[in-house]
């Protein structure tokens, strides 16, 4: 009998796309790691349209209107959902704009920056609006697992993902938990 | 010859002088209980609850209760861990505790006992205060942002300096840190580095100006061993990646 693969989701929100690189860090792991699991929506498959998938990975935490409906409909297709990295966990160095008001934030980079030809403030319908103030994701839905680090070890990401695969409980030794 | 005094800490037994609580006498049998506002340099405070041990099952600071011959003092239960760590979420969920931006990540006492206890994710809902940051004196940097009101500045700055440069004013949430000068600037006072308040933050909100990210990722203080190996920041020197001065 040929065990069907598990479906896994990944995800950049205000992230940087770190954690991404440390999932990639897995080097051949990877190859392990696709034996036993299928990439559904990811930006390393570029698939665009979310399917049903038992494990959910976002990296990044929540700073716009997209971010908070990309966030919802993970938590309504992923079995487990999972905080990966200091942006999803408390929002990380994008919240740190949450020291000020957004318009704030926005007139300074857009209209008082240094040598801005044409100053304005971007109004395309198509670019999300910002939220008042960045977000963790357990903010905003219930999350089933945390995973800190800025990033993650590939280390951390690899006895995390086989601890949660193989149903174990999720033990990472000292030096794989680090908020940094 | 009198009999030595001693309690039961998780079972062991840990003898005890008269007068001394419970978390001193931990420390001098070589059992670490974690804590953040307690350094054995000062008088204990009791503020941040880290602490926290069953003393014959009721929920006690261990750096200000008293040794007693025959006590039961529980610390590393399932049920204590998670006080703990709830106290922990809190604190950092109370400030802006943004450890990848924080040039005393990795060797910092906070952080440090946040990974002793547990702590994976802060869980509460984060309060993101505004606080400033006051960069007004030419050695040192002050970020509020990164204080628990631990208060081992102002008790270092007034009983061992001797210059009374820092006070907690307000309650409860309101509660904060303050420079005493009209301006409230560190800069206005006779603050210096080689002061003991310089020495003792087990956060990065007092911070050396003109260094920082000295040590490579891996080899920080707290990067291999935990806290209750390797000791807290405060009371290791320089030379071992502590604060203390040589």
């Amino acid at each position: 009998m040929i065990e069907s693969k598990l479906k896994i989701a990944t995800c950049s929100l205000a992230g940087c796309f770190g954690c991404h690189m440390s999932l990639l860090d897995l080097d051949e792991r990877l190859f392990e790691l696709a034996e036993r699991v299928e990439l559904d929506r990811s930006p390393l498959t570029d698939i665009k349209e979310l399917g049903e998938c038992d494990l959910g990975l976002i990296e990044g935490g929540v700073c716009n209107a997209e971010n908070v409906h990309v966030l919802m409909e993970f938590r309504a297709r992923c079995k487990i959902l999972v905080a990966i990295g200091a942006c999803a966990l408390n929002g990380g160095v994008p919240a740190m704009r949450n020291q000020y008001d957004l318009k704030d934030c926005l007139e300074e980079s857009y209209l008082r920056g240094i040598g801005l030809v044409n100053p304005q403030i971007p109004n395309d319908p198509e670019i999300p609006l910002l939220l008042n103030q960045v977000h963790p994701l357990h903010e905003v839905v219930k999350i089933d697992y945390f995973l800190p680090g800025c990033p993650p070890s590939a280390d951390a990401i690899w006895t995390f993902v086989n601890q949660l695969l193989s149903g174990q409980p999720l033990a990472l030794p000292y030096t794989q938990i680090h908020y940094d | 010859m009198s009999e030595e005094q001693s309690f039961t800490l998780d079972g062991r037994r840990v003898p005890f002088q008269a007068g001394q609580t419970i978390m001193a006498a931990a420390l001098a049998a070589g059992v670490y209980i974690p804590h953040l506002c307690f350094n054995r340099e000062f008088a204990p405070h009791g503020s941040c609850r880290v602490c926290l041990v069953g003393v014959n099952g009721r929920m006690q600071a261990a750096c200000t209760t008293p040794a007693a011959a025959g006590q039961t003092v529980e610390s590393e239960t399932g049920e204590i861990r998670e006080i703990r760590r709830g106290i922990l979420q809190m604190l950092f969920v109370e400030g802006n505790h943004v450890c990848p931006a924080c040039e005393k990540s990795g060797a910092c006492q906070l952080q440090a006992v946040a990974y002793y206890v547990g702590m994976l994710a802060p869980h509460y809902t984060h309060f993101y205060p505004r606080r400033p940051v006051d960069a007004s004196h030419p050695e040192a940097v002050i970020d509020f942002n990164r204080c628990i009101l631990c208060e081992l500045c102002v008790r270092a700055s007034r009983d061992v300096d001797g210059k009374n440069v820092f006070a907690v004013q307000g309650r409860g949430i309101e509660a904060h840190l303050v420079v005493n000068t009209p301006s409230g600037k560190l800069g206005a006072t006779d603050f210096s580095i080689h002061d003991k308040a310089a020495q003792v933050c087990p956060t990065g909100a007092i911070l050396t100006k003109h260094r920082g990210y000295e040590i490579p990722i891996g080899q920080r203080l707290y990067d291999r061993k935990p806290i209750s190996v390797v000791g807290d920041v405060a009371t290791l020197s320089e030379s071992k990646g502590g604060r203390r001065h040589d």
